[in-house]
C-alpha cells in the first residue's frame, strides 16, 4: 500500500508543477489576445468624450504608456496575488466582481452539470448496452440535436414553452423574496437556506431548473456518445470474455467490469466539458437574464472595458486550469494505471 | 455420420478406458454472418477423460478456437450451435445461459491466447478471485477465499505479497499464471486452454506447459490444449485431434499419430514443422477454404498431394486404424472397406489433377 500512495503523492506533486507552465501559456495568450485589438482599453472605453490630455492622463493611471514588456510583468504579478485588475467604466475590483455574481454562475454550471449527469449517464449507459436498440437509435437521435442546438436556440425555446408561469423564465429569484435574503455566501441558494427562508430556497430551485436544463442539455450530447462508445468498447474487451468464461454473472459483467472501466475516460471528458459549460454560461445568463459574472462580461464588453474583460477571462482560465487539475487527480484515484 | 458414432463406441467399448468428462458429438458451430453462416466448426466427435490431455492442431482458422468457445457456449449472439456436448451427463448444447452461466469456472475452465489484456485493469488480482470465489461458492468466508486464492497462486509461483497488486504490475508470464490460478482456482473438472502461450518467450512457454502438464496428476483434469505447436503437443499431450477447415481430420494418440501419421494433412503438417534438424523449409500450397461456402468432399482435397478424382465430391467417412486412430481420409477407408469404392465412381480412384496453385499467389 505504501508503494501505491507514495506513487499518487509523486503523481500529484508532479501535476501541481506542471500547471505552472500552463497558466504561465494561458495568462500569456490572454494578455497577447487583449493587445492584438486595435487601439487601447482607454480610448475604446472613453475615445471621443475625453480631450487627448485626458485621455493621456487616464492612460498613465492604467499604467497604459508603460513598455508593453513592464506591462506584461505588472499583469502577471498582479494574478499571482490574485489581482485582477479594475473595471475601467465602474472602477469595481474584478475580484469583487468575482465574489459577487460568481456565486450564481457557480449554481448554474453544477445545477447543468447535475442535469448533464442524471440525463447522460442513464441514456448512455443503456444505449452502449444495448446498441442498434430502438432506444439506442432514439438516444442517438437525442445526443445529435441537443448537441447541435445553440444555447440561445434551446433557451428561447424553453422560455417560450414556460412562459406561461409554469417556471420561473428569467433571474435567480423572485425579486421580492430576496429581500428576505441575506447576503453571505453570495450564493443566493445556500444563503436562503441559511436564513432558514424554504419558500426562497424553492423559489430559487424553480429559477435554476430552465438554464440549468438549457446549458445542461449543451453538453449532454458529447456526454452520451461518450458514454455509449466507451460501453460498446468495453464490452467487446479482452477481460469482458475473461469474466464471462470464470462464470461470473452476467449483470455483474456489465456493471462491474463493463460500466465501470467505460466511465474512466469519461471523467477526463467531463473535466474538459466544464470549460465548454463556462462558455455556455455565458449564453445561458444572457438569454435568462442570470445575474452571474458571464452576464457581467457580456456587459463590459458591450461598453468596451478591455481591463474587465482581460479580468474576467483571466479568472476564466484559471478555473480551467484548476477543474482539469483535479479530474487528473481523480482518474488517478480511479485507475491505477495512471500513478506510474 | 452414422460411420463416425459407430466407430466413437466401437473405440470406447475396446478401451475399457475411463468414462469421460466431455463428450462431444457432431457438434457445429455455425457463425451468422451477413453473406451466410461461417462453418467453423462442423461436425467434429471426440472425447476427453479425466486426467487426459487433448492436443487440438491445425492452421489458423481452421476453427480449433471456435470448437474451444463452443463447447464452453462462450460464442458471440447470431451463432449457432447444434449436436451434443455432454459434459457428465448433461448436454450443453440448448442449455439456458443462467444454467451454462454457473457450469462456466467450477466445471469448465477457459485459458485464454493473450494473457496481458484478460484480467480487468481497475480490479486488484484479489478481487479477481474474490469475484470468482464470491459467485460459485457463496458461503465461503473472506479468509476462506484468501486462502484459496493464495494457494492456487502459490502453486503458479505467484507469492502472496503480490496478492493485492494490479494487473499492470506483472509482466505477461506472471499474468498467464494468475489467470491460470484464477481458471483453477475454482477447480474445473474440464479445461480449454486456447494457445497459452502464444504471446510468451520461450522459457515462460516451457514452464506454463509444466504447469498445464502436473495439472492432470495433481488434479485429475481433462485439458483441451490448442495450440500451434507440434512439438508441445509431442511433450505435453497423451491424444492429439489434428483439424481442417472445421473437420477433426484424425486424432489418436499422441505418440502413434506423430510416428506413423495417417492422413495427409498430418503428414503435410508435420513434414511442416521446423526443427533444429530441419534442413528444407516445407509448406503446404495453398490455403484452407472459405468457410463461408459450402463445402463438398473432402475439405483438404485442393491442397492433398495424393488427392483422387473422387475426393473432391464425395466425404471421406472416419476409420478406425491401428492403435485405435481415427482418420478421414479415402486412401484408409478404402484400404479398411474396399467395397466403400463404389461411392467414388468408376474414375473416382484417378489421381486428381492438381489445379496450379502459383506461389506468387499466395505471397
Amino acid at each position: 500500500m505504501s508503494k501505491q500512495s507514495g506513487g499518487l503523492g509523486r503523481y500529484i506533486v508532479q501535476r501541481l508543477l506542471l500547471a505552472v507552465p500552463m497558466v504561465l501559456i494561458l495568462l500569456t495568450l490572454v494578455f497577447v489576445l487583449m493587445r492584438v485589438a486595435p487601439g487601447d482599453p482607454v480610448s475604446a472605453a472613453a475615445g471621443g468624450k475625453l480631450s487627448a490630455a485626458q485621455l493621456a492622463e487616464k492612460r498613465h493611471i492604467a499604467g497604459l504608456d508603460k513598455p508593453l514588456l513592464e506591462q506584461y510583468w505588472n499583469y502577471i504579478s498582479n494574478v499571482a496575488h490574485l489581482d485582477f485588475g479594475t473595471t475601467f467604466v465602474d472602477h469595481r475590483k474584478v475580484t469583487d466582481l468575482i465574489v459577487d455574481n460568481g456565486g450564481a454562475t457557480l449554481s448554474l454550471t453544477i445545477g447543468a452539470l447535475i442535469v448533464a449527469i442524471l440525463i447522460g449517464l442513464p441514456i448512455g449507459l443503456f444505449s452502449g448496452r444495448f446498441r442498434d436498440s430502438a432506444f439506442d437509435v432514439g438516444a442517438r437521435v437525442f445526443s445529435i440535436t441537443t448537441y447541435a442546438a445553440p444555447v440561445f436556440v434551446t433557451g428561447l425555446l424553453a422560455q417560450l414553452v414556460f412562459s406561461g408561469g409554469s417556471l420561473p423564465v428569467s433571474d435567480q429569484a423572485d425579486q421580492l423574496m430576496s429581500l428576505n435574503v441575506d447576503t453571505t455566501t453570495h450564493i443566493y441558494i445556500v444563503d436562503a437556506m441559511i436564513a432558514g427562508n424554504w419558500d426562497a430556497v424553492n423559489d430559487a430551485l424553480l429559477h435554476l431548473v430552465l438554464p440549468s436544463v438549457t446549458l445542461g442539455l449543451l453538453i449532454v450530447g458529447v456526454f452520451i456518445r461518450m458514454i455509449r462508445v466507451n460501453v460498446i468498447q468495453t464490452l467487446q474487451g479482452d477481460y469482458i470474455e475473461a469474466a464471462r468464461a470464470r462464470g461470473i454473472k452476467e449483470s455483474a459483467v456489465v456493471t462491474k467490469h463493463a460500466f465501470r472501466n467505460a466511465l474512466v475516460p469519461v471523467i477526463t471528458v467531463l473535466g474538459l466539458q466544464v470549460a465548454m459549460l463556462l462558455g455556455g454560461a455565458v449564453l445561458t445568463e444572457k438569454t435568462f437574464n442570470w445575474p452571474g459574472i458571464g452576464l457581467m462580461l457580456i456587459q463590459y464588453i458591450n461598453q468596451r472595458d478591455y481591463v474587465a474583460v482581460q479580468g474576467i477571462v483571466t479568472v476564466f482560465a484559471l478555473v480551467v486550469v484548476f477543474i482539469s487539475m483535479l479530474i487528473d487527480f481523480v482518474n488517478a484515484l480511479i485507475d491505477p494505471r495512471v500513478r506510474y | 455420420m452414422a460411420t463416425t458414432t459407430a466407430a466413437a463406441e466401437a473405440a470406447d467399448a475396446a478401451g475399457g478406458e475411463r468414462e469421460p468428462v466431455l463428450s462431444v458429438r457432431d457438434l457445429r458451430v455455425w457463425y451468422g454472418t451477413e453473406r451466410g453462416p461461417v462453418r467453423a466448426v462442423d461436425g467434429v466427435t471426440f472425447d476427453v477423460r479425466p486426467g487426459e490431455t487433448l492436443g487440438l492442431v491445425g492452421e489458423s482458422g481452421c476453427g480449433k478456437s471456435t470448437l474451444g468457445r463452443g463447447v464452453l457456449g462462450l460464442t458471440p449472439t447470431g451463432t449457432a450451435l447444434s449436436g451434443v456436448v455432454d459434459f457428465k451427463g448433461t448436454n450443453l448444447v440448448g442449455l439456458p445461459p443462467k444454467r451454462l452461466q454457473k457450469l462456466r469456472g467450477p466445471d469448465l475452465g477457459l485459458i485464454f491466447q493473450e494473457p496481458m489484456t484478460r484480467l480487468n485493469p481497475l480490479m486488484k488480482i484479489s478481487e479477481h478471485f474474490e469475484e470468482a470465489l464470491r459467485t460459485h461458492e457463496r458461503k465461503l468466508s473472506k479468509t476462506a477465499i484468501r486462502e484459496r486464492a493464495l494457494e492456487a497462486l502459490r502453486g503458479m509461483g505467484i507469492p502472496p505479497s503480490r496478492y493485492n497488486s494490479y494487473p499492470h504490475e506483472f509482466s505477461g508470464g506472471m499474468r498467464q499464471r494468475i489467470m491460470i490460478a484464477l481458471a483453477l482456482v475454482l477447480r474445473p473438472a474440464f479445461v480449454v486452454a486456447d494457445e497459452p502461450t502464444t504471446a510468451l518467450d520461450v522459457l515462460v512457454e516451457a514452464q506454463i506447459i509444466k504447469i498445464l502438464a502436473d495439472l492432470r496428476k495433481n488434479f485429475d483434469t481433462a485439458l483441451v490444449l490448442i495450440t500451434h505447436n507440434l512439438g508441445i503437443v509431442a511433450e505435453a499431450c497423451d491424444r492429439v485431434a489434428v483439424m481442417y477447415a472445421g473437420h477433426i481430420v484424425e486424432q489418436g494418440d499422441a505418440r502413434e499419430v506423430f510416428a506413423n501419421p495417417q492422413h495427409p494433412y498430418t503428414k503435410e503438417l508435420l513434414r511442416s514443422t521446423i526443427s533444429l534438424s530441419t534442413t528444407g523449409l516445407h509448406y503446404i500450397p495453398g490455403s484452407p477454404p472459405d468457410l463461408g461456402r459450402p463445402l463438398e468432399g473432402c475439405r483438404f482435397a485442393a491442397r492433398c498431394p495424393v488427392a483422387m478424382r473422387g475426393c473432391e465430391e464425395h466425404e471421406p467417412p472416419e476409420v478406425v486404424l491401428a492403435g485405435g486412430v481415427r482418420s478421414a481420409c479415402w486412401h484408409q477407408a478404402l484400404e479398411a472397406d474396399p467395397s466403400l469404392g463404389e461411392e467414388l465412381g468408376k474414375d473416382g480412384r484417378e489421381p486428381l489433377a492438381v489445379k496450379e496453385i502459383s506461389v506468387a499467389d499466395e505471397a
